[in-house]
């Protein structure tokens, strides 16, 4: 994937890194019939990463480049 | 409570909301007050991913499969960290191309190509249509559900009733007036639908509201917390192992392979594409909804295991659909009000999918299938000057009506034989197709209209055979021996198991499969074949978005066309008001009087085609434009231009390649001088040293005694002259080969008689010969041998010449021989001296140059002699060489042109 601020590589290192936890073979190390405080391994593992992503996510995206974007938001341009 | 007549007036009245949502944003926008125009409505819109399948279809998957639910929203999750730089890089290119389909999109990547764009539409609208149909079963069965009660029954016969009773059938027709009415308002579809995405956002909020509703019942009212059923359920061996993934290759290659299509869905549906593209107000509002829509999708899965669980603990034995659990468990319980929450919840996501993919498919049916044919040259003269903008208006209107009744039959023949989740993967499947063409199309400037045409027909062909095919077999449209047996009985083309691969489940199958075709066939033709100039030009103004300013770059357009012709154009399209609204607003920004502007320029055309492209499709709306604009689009010559151009630049890099070499050999040749230059001060400094030493010592001795012998003071008097002499002598050659290098010299030419010039340097240099005992051999012609030249730098050549050969020899003959030549004067000195080794005859004439004679100790001379001698012949324009073998004397030969010859040096004036 194409690199460019900071913002587009954490977001893209963010990608790659959901990518790895929420498949084969980290995956499968919790894919066995355990409960772990009431929940079984499997769903607390993998709602417990989607939150921290989404979490992540929300940091990363908030910050924002200390220079005004180039590309601003261009309204009531269409007819 | 739950009467036909309550849960119909429910019904209706929930639809009747939405109408007035979306009319309430329409009149805001109209009034300039964009209520969608908010990050949060923006990530709320983009749910309408989850549809009735993820509403019931999650709960049923989780049921029968585990886990396997959780993929078709993590897949989005992981797209949305990707967001940033896909869906925004999507989103700026179709805003400035007025891109407005997914089909559009992929015609103008590849140059504008109407065939690509036909086939893109067909592919969606095939692929897509099971999938709107899916939403109205689930409406009908869930309305069928709250119609049986008390009963709880299955199987439902939901395809008993006749069409004119069932209750999808008047769904879809209001669904059909909900889409014409909001969705084509306007004709331009870049016109943002304001009043319909406020209601699809409120849609979003009703279904997660009624999820959470029913899984908190589930979870807390039914049971004492989600430890509670998960204690039950454990209980079950057969539940239990649903918690896990069987640890198989297949299954976790399928795990992946979900993840993937869905990440592709959620980019590529057309409905996605709409919302998330099309209907974007400001792309600033996806920093936000890059992780706003996951939490989404996170909290509308929260309680699928827990509604999943206690489905199958309240109805054991597979007595109830797990389909319909989230209906079912509230309307076991009594708890008919939540019954009708989740009922709504469940229409809710139904309605918004099947109104904005109806919406986004008729813009695609309209510009990308219908156009091209309609206009087409032959069909284009019979309406010749009519406005054609209500025409395009009722194209939309029928396709969506169009839609959505083919959704309902194949719904009333063939949706009732699967699951829920089953037919929305095969859409996922369908859409994924697309995938190679966009995603590669915005990354690869390499990517061509055939390669991307041929791609996207192999994909589609294998998704279609691996599982289109098999469920038309199923239900009796064709044999099944086709998926026992395999086609003519041969094993290997089996549709679920393609050349033996059995390993995965249908949808990895065929996802496999089909993306190994499309994507292999992309990437491989398109590099084998040529891509044309418009598709160069247009693979670089996607590629590279971000790095072209917002808009007028194309230019593509070489042409004129005149202005008059080009608004009519557009008023047949667009009408006379909005047309002029259009025209007013470019000449505002390029400030020009759009009255007296009688051409339009390529940019103006440009512009146009843009317009058009909003409403008819970017394909067709080049067609229209080429039948105004005069030229050809880039015509030879500009081909040739640009050629040119492109050549001019490789030439001047190549001129500069060369100027660089150039000054780093200067720069070499500086420095070689620099360090020459350094050695020529120490050696001129130890020349001026030596004698001033001796020339000090012998004075010292004369002063300090004064008694000396008469005989040795004159010696050492005699001494001190020599050497007071020969500073001198070296201090002239210093400063005369300073003036001749540096062009001071004042040279005085004339006609020379070298005859003479001999004479006298003989003379002059007789008593140094006499003093060594050398004889002399002169060898002179008849005549008057005469050069054109400086008469005392000549006889310097001479005296150096003669000087050397005496100062190089013991004793022996000095030969000197003059021979005039036609046009030349040659002139030698021959000595019988020691001689010069041959690697030395090179660098003799160089500035002090001395030999070191083994064994001889200092060098003789200054080393400046030859030096001046040869730059003297070089300006008189002759030559000097040097012949000469260690031991066996040398001869130095002078060539001079003779005087009146053509390369004799002209007198300077």
């Amino acid at each position: 994937m194409p690199s460019g601020s900071p913002r587009n590589r954490r977001l893209s290192a963010l990608f790659w890194l959901g990518l790895l936890l929420f498949n084969y073979p980290l995956l499968s190390l919790f894919d066995v019939p355990v409960i772990i405080l009431g929940v079984p391994l499997l769903y607390g593992y993998l709602f417990g990463v989607w939150l921290l992503l989404i979490f992540l996510l929300a940091l990363t995206a908030r910050s924002r480049p200390t220079l005004p974007l180039p590309d601003a938001p261009r309204q009531n341009d269409q007819c | 409570m739950l009467n036909p007549g309550v849960i119909l007036f429910v019904s209706f009245a929930y639809m009747g909301l939405l109408f007035a949502i979306a009319y309430m944003g329409d009149r805001l926008a109209d009034a300039g007050a964009s209520i969608i125009s908010n990050p949060y409505i923006y990530s709320l819109s983009l749910a309408v991913y989850c549809t009735a399948w993820t509403y019931y279809g999650s709960v049923g998957l989780a049921a029968r499969h585990g886990p396997h639910f959780l993929p078709i929203y993590l897949g989005p999750t992981l797209m949305s960290a990707l967001g940033w730089v896909v869906l925004r890089k999507i989103i700026r290119i179709s805003r400035i191309h007025r891109i407005t389909s997914i089909a559009d999109f992929i015609a103008s990547r590849y140059g504008k190509s109407t065939v690509l764009g036909g086939v893109a539409t067909l592919i969606a609208v095939v692929g897509v249509i099971p999938y709107i149909s899916l939403q109205l079963k689930a409406i009908s069965v869930s309305f069928l559900i709250l119609h049986q009660y008390p009963d709880i029954a299955m199987p439902i016969q939901f395809t008993a009733a006749p069409v004119f009773r069932d209750t999808a059938f008047y769904v879809a027709l209001l669904l059909a007036v909900f889409a014409v009415l909001f969705g084509t308002r306007h004709l331009a579809a870049t016109e943002r639908h304001e009043g319909l995405v406020a209601a699809i956002a409120f849609e979003s909020i009703v279904k997660l509201a009624a999820c959470l509703g029913v899984g908190l019942y589930v979870t807390y009212g039914l049971y004492n917390g989600f430890g509670d059923i998960l204690k039950a359920a454990m209980a079950d061996p057969e539940m239990s192992r649903r918690l896990t993934i069987p640890n198989e290759t297949g299954a976790w290659v399928d795990w992946g392979l979900s993840i993937f299509i869905s990440m592709m869905a959620v980019l590529l549906l057309p409905r996605q594409f709409q919302v998330a593209v099309v209907e974007n107000v400001n792309e600033n509002h996806l920093e936000k909804a890059i992780w706003f829509f996951p939490l989404y999708l996170f909290a509308i899965n929260l309680f699928v295991l827990p509604i999943a669980l206690g489905g199958d603990l309240r109805f054991p034995n597979g007595a109830v659909d797990p389909d319909t659990f989230v209906l079912t468990l509230p309307l076991a319980e009594g708890k008919t009000f939540l019954a009708l929450l989740a009922y709504i919840g469940g229409m809710s996501a139904a309605t918004g999918m099947v109104i904005v993919e109806t919406i986004a498919l008729s813009t695609m049916i309209c510009n990308d299938l219908v156009m091209p044919v309609l206009l087409r040259p032959t069909f284009l003269s019979w309406y010749r000057r009519a406005d054609l903008s209500h025409l395009l208006l009722a194209i939309r209107r029928s396709s969506i009506v169009l839609v959505l009744l083919m959704a309902y039959t194949y719904f009333r023949f063939i949706g009732e034989f699967y699951e829920l989740v089953s037919i929305g993967l095969v859409s996922f499947a369908a859409v994924a197709q697309f995938a190679p063409a966009i995603l590669g199309g915005i990354f690869w400037k390499g990517g061509n209209r055939v390669g991307a045409l041929t791609g996207l027909l192999l994909g589609f062909g294998v998704w279609f055979y691996t599982l289109v095919a098999p469920s038309l077999a199923q239900t009796g449209f064709l044999p099944m021996s086709l998926i026992t047996e395999g086609p003519l009985g041969i094993e290997l083309l089996k549709p679920f198991a393609l050349f033996g691969l059995t390993d995965f489940d249908r949808i990895g199958h065929a996802v496999f499969w089909s993306m190994l075709f499309n994507v292999g066939a992309y990437i491989g033709v398109s590099a084998f074949t040529r891509a044309t100039a418009i598709e160069q030009t247009q693979a670089t103004l996607f590629v590279d978005v971000f790095r072209y300013s917002e808009e007028g770059e194309s230019a593509f357009w070489r042409g004129k066309a005149s202005g008059p012709d080009l608004q009519s154009l557009l008023e047949r399209f667009l009408g006379p008001h909005r047309t002029e609204k259009a025209m007013r607003r470019y000449a505002r920004r390029r400030h020009i009087d759009w009255d007296q502007t009688p051409e339009a320029d390529a940019e103006l055309v440009d512009y146009a085609e843009k317009q058009l492209a909003s409403v008819i499709g970017s394909a067709s709306a080049r067609v229209m434009v080429a039948s105004v604009v005069k030229e050809e689009p880039l015509a030879l010559p500009d081909v040739m231009r640009i050629l040119d151009e492109t050549r001019q630049v490789i030439a001047y890099s190549r001129e500069l390649e060369k100027t660089t070499s150039e000054l780093t050999a200067a720069n070499e040749r500086l420095q070689e001088l620099d360090r020459f230059k350094d050695e020529f001060i120490s050696t001129v400094t130890h020349e001026l040293r030596t004698p001033l030493t001796s020339v000090r010592a012998l004075a010292e001795i004369l002063r300090d005694n004064p008694d000396l012998p008469a005989a040795q003071q004159e010696e050492f008097a005699g001494i001190i002259i020599k050497e007071s002499d020969r500073l001198t002598r070296l201090i002239t050659q210093v400063l005369d080969i300073q003036k001749i290098e540096s062009g001071q010299f004042d040279w005085q030419f004339g006609p020379v008689n070298l005859k003479e010039v001999i004479q006298d340097a003989v003379d002059t240099t007789r008593h140094l010969m006499r003093e060594k005992g050398i004889d002399l051999s002169l060898d002179l012609p008849e005549g008057k041998p005469t050069v054109s030249g400086d008469r005392d730098r000549l006889m310097q050549v001479m005296v150096n010449l003669i000087s050397n050969a005496v100062k190089f020899s013991d004793g022996g003959v000095i030969a000197i021989r003059l021979t005039a030549d036609p046009g030349t004067v040659r002139f030698e000195v021959q000595d019988s001296g020691i001689g010069i080794r041959s690697e030395d005859q090179d660098i003799i004439f160089n500035k002090f140059q001395q030999i070191r004679n083994g064994g001889r100790g200092r060098p003789m001379g200054s080393g400046l002699g030859l030096a001046i001698t040869r730059r003297i012949i070089q300006y008189h324009g002759g030559t000097i060489t040097v012949y000469s073998e260690p031991g066996k004397g040398a001869t130095f030969r002078v060539i001079l042109p003779a005087a009146g010859a053509a390369n004799a040096p002209a007198v300077p004036s």
